[in-house]
């Protein structure tokens, strides 16, 4: 299954995924709309690639990054990883794909039992689903325990006991534990600091070497994200509004989101800033309870025409690898019927 | 940034412990810095640097015990704030001096309303009364650009968004016309649209009012845009301090070199592989008689770990604490 070098056969394939929580009121607690966090999204990870999923707070991206890992019951769309469709199948029975699929979750502090010493934890998935002995199990926390750069004499410890940054390296190494081939990163490094960051960036991408992995990182940094990822998606609202190859993004962003978004990230660099054309948007991101008629960005987007309160644009390839969804790059005017 | 002129806030030789059970915790050491009126200090560091620790010692805001601001003095309006009775501090507090937290949702008040919360600094400092404090409320939300002002007076905090909310705060601490505005993280907990936002408010606030601010933040790209000059902290230490362009272009601390290479950019080059300080940041249980950078320091040598260096003038207003001289390729001369 593993092939060496670039492979073109997607190991993660989403199809419009959507994810919408119920929301209830009133004295009968009854069902009174829903917030859809996760609305018709489709995208595909390459083996070994590094797909980065961006987006403000709130936009859905950990609750797609959740959802394809089927942490929830997912209101409909298909998954398939590792060709295994898991849209449908019933939590009991997708346990024993768990081990294809890891998480290392945000916040380190909050994702560690504090009961648990480091061994427990690291240990723990291997308890549910191999059966080695308790020997084999110790020297392959160990090994995981090298492979995150811990030190082994620490094994005994409880995670009060280390920093931020060592604290996740512990959970990466429980990620590992089962020699996953995919990993959803859900803001691995938002909770670290600067220093500490680029530690954990460089170990994810060792490991992703060392063992061929294949990441959906998870990131609000748009600066962290050009650096590790292969491939870029930009989420706004529950919807992806564009996807594509890092450097193109970076380079030549094509919704009026993504240009925003990037323009507003601060360079640390006092001289260009002065050159920077701030897109300031305005207004806040509209509730996802309540999406706006047409295009979800038509409130916000400098460039909005009529077409986008009326029509929501098809998410499509506009350039060779390019994925968008905006009205803006209507060549022949056909999705307007 | 008028170069002559008496500063507004003069902070010598701050030191603040907090003692704990395992021994005193030395959080700020020896701390000075000079704040000219109308010009924008930004403060960087890691978290545990001491920035936000200074600034609450400045003002009297740290709970003692565990804290002790032990040493220095804050010279404010011809007074030492460390030496003023409650009274004049509190005066200046809120009064001459704002302050804006990292969290807008916490640093509300969730059962009064906004309009409740600004009046409250215009009716207790400036003696106005509930009508003039109420229009004067109305008046500050228009300049911090919330819509409808005179209807949102009246809602409370958790009808407001994020960005809205840190609106409101820089209101509230705008209110009585602050000679000083000490900004602590205010756009961390922000999107980074929202923070475009407000860090193109602040801008237009300081041109427009002229109010000296301190601007707390880790993040080096927010400081390069909106800063006059910058003050690295580590371990609770200025290591460097120069002005905003010299300290981006021509960096002398070992730290504050790592710190800009080990963030990635979105323009520029993308490095193929992130420089990385090694290790961890100090944790300052005994009084410093080292550089406390000296363990993931590339350059440090048998000095650095037997005296802690002072901060060496450098000219044109950049100093760092620092034994090896950048310019030179060797050590300092003692």
């Amino acid at each position: 299954m593993l092939d060496t070098g670039e492979n073109d056969q997607p190991l993660v394939s989403v199809r419009d995924l959507k994810m919408h929580f119920p929301i209830y009121a009133g004295l009968l607690r009854r069902r009174v709309g829903e917030v859809k966090a996760v609305d018709g999204v489709s995208f595909d990870v390459m083996e070994g690639e590094t797909l980065g999923l961006v987006g403000e707070s709130g936009c859905g991206k950990s609750t797609c990054g959740r959802a394809v890992l089927r942490l929830y019951d997912i209101t409909s769309g298909s998954i398939t990883i590792d060709s295994r469709e898991i849209g449908e199948t019933p939590q009991n029975q997708l346990r024993e794909m768990r081990p294809t699929m890891q998480m290392v979750f945000q916040d380190p502090q909050a994702s560690l039992n504090p009961r648990m010493t480091v061994e427990a934890i690291i240990k723990e998935p291997l308890d549910e689903h191999t059966s080695m002995s308790d020997a084999e199990k110790r020297e392959k926390v160990g090994e995981l325990m090298d492979a995150v750069g811990l030190n082994r004499k620490f094994a005994k410890r409880y995670p009060h006991a280390f920093s931020g940054g060592q604290r996740q390296r512990i959970g990466i190494a429980r990620a590992l534990a089962l020699n996953p081939k995919f990993i959803v990163c859900d803001e691995p490094i938002a909770a670290l600091d600067v220093s500490i960051q680029a530690q954990v960036v460089n170990l994810l991408e060792d490991l992703q070497e060392q063992f061929g992995l294949t990441y959906l990182f998870i990131s609000h940094d748009l600066s962290m994200v050009r650096h590790i990822a292969t491939r870029v998606a930009v989420m706004y609202l529950g919807k992806i509004v564009e996807l594509a190859p890092r450097e193109a993004l970076y380079a030549e962003p094509l919704h009026p989101y993504t240009q925003a978004l990037l323009s507003a990230v601060p360079e640390p660099d006092p001289s260009l800033e002065d050159k920077v054309e701030r897109i300031i948007l305005q207004g806040d991101v509209p509730s996802p309870s309540n999406p706006p008629q047409g295009c979800n960005f038509c409130t916000r987007c400098p460039a909005v025409m009529d077409i986008c309160k009326t029509d929501e644009p098809v998410y499509r390839e506009v350039r060779p690898g390019r994925y968008t969804a905006c009205h803006l790059y209507n060549d022949n005017n056909d999705t307007a019927g | 940034m008028p170069d002559g002129a008496l500063p507004v806030l003069d902070v010598r030789d701050l030191k603040t412990v907090f003692k704990t059970r395992a021994g005193e915790v030395h959080a700020v050491n020896d701390v000075s810095f000079a704040l000219k009126p109308g010009e924008l200090l930004g403060v960087v560091g890691e978290s545990g640097s001491g920035k936000s620790v200074t600034m609450m010692s400045l003002l009297g805001l740290l709970p003692s015990p565990p804290a002790d601001v032990r040493g220095g003095t804050v010279t404010f309006g011809g007074n030492d704030l460390l030496k003023v009775d409650a009274e004049t501090l509190r005066a200046v507090r809120g009064g001459k001096i704002g302050f804006v937290f990292q969290d807008p949702m916490t640093s509300l008040n969730p059962v009064f309303n906004v309009g409740m919360q600004i009046m409250e600094p215009l009716r207790k400092h400036m003696g106005l009364n509930k009508r003039d404090a109420a229009k004067r409320a109305q008046e500050l939300l228009e300049l911090v650009g919330i819509p409808d002002a005179e209807r949102r007076l009246t809602d409370y905090p958790h009808q407001f968004s994020g960005g809205m909310r840190q609106r409101v705060m820089i209101a509230i601490a705008l209110a009585c016309d602050p000679q000083v505005l000490i900004a602590d993280e205010p756009t961390t907990a922000l999107d980074v649209t929202i923070q475009a936002q407000i860090l193109e408010l602040m801008k237009e606030l300081r041109s427009k009012l002229g109010m000296a601010v301190i601007w707390i933040t880790h993040d080096l790209g927010v400081i390069a845009g909106i800063a006059d000059r910058v003050m690295v902290m580590y371990g609770g230490q200025v290591v460097e301090h120069a002005p905003v362009k010299e300290l981006f272009r021509n960096p002398q601390h070992p730290y504050t070199r790592a710190l800009l290479k080990t963030i990635p950019t979105i323009h520029g080059e993308r490095a193929a592989r992130l420089t990385i300080i090694e290790g961890q940041p100090p944790i300052m249980m005994n009084a410093p008689s080292a550089c406390p950078f000296r363990d993931r320091c590339d350059v440090a040598f048998d000095r650095c770990a037997r005296e802690n260096p002072p901060r060496y003038d450098l000219g044109d207003g950049h100093d760092a604490a620092c034994f090896f001289d950048a310019r030179t390729g060797g050590p300092r001369d003692a």
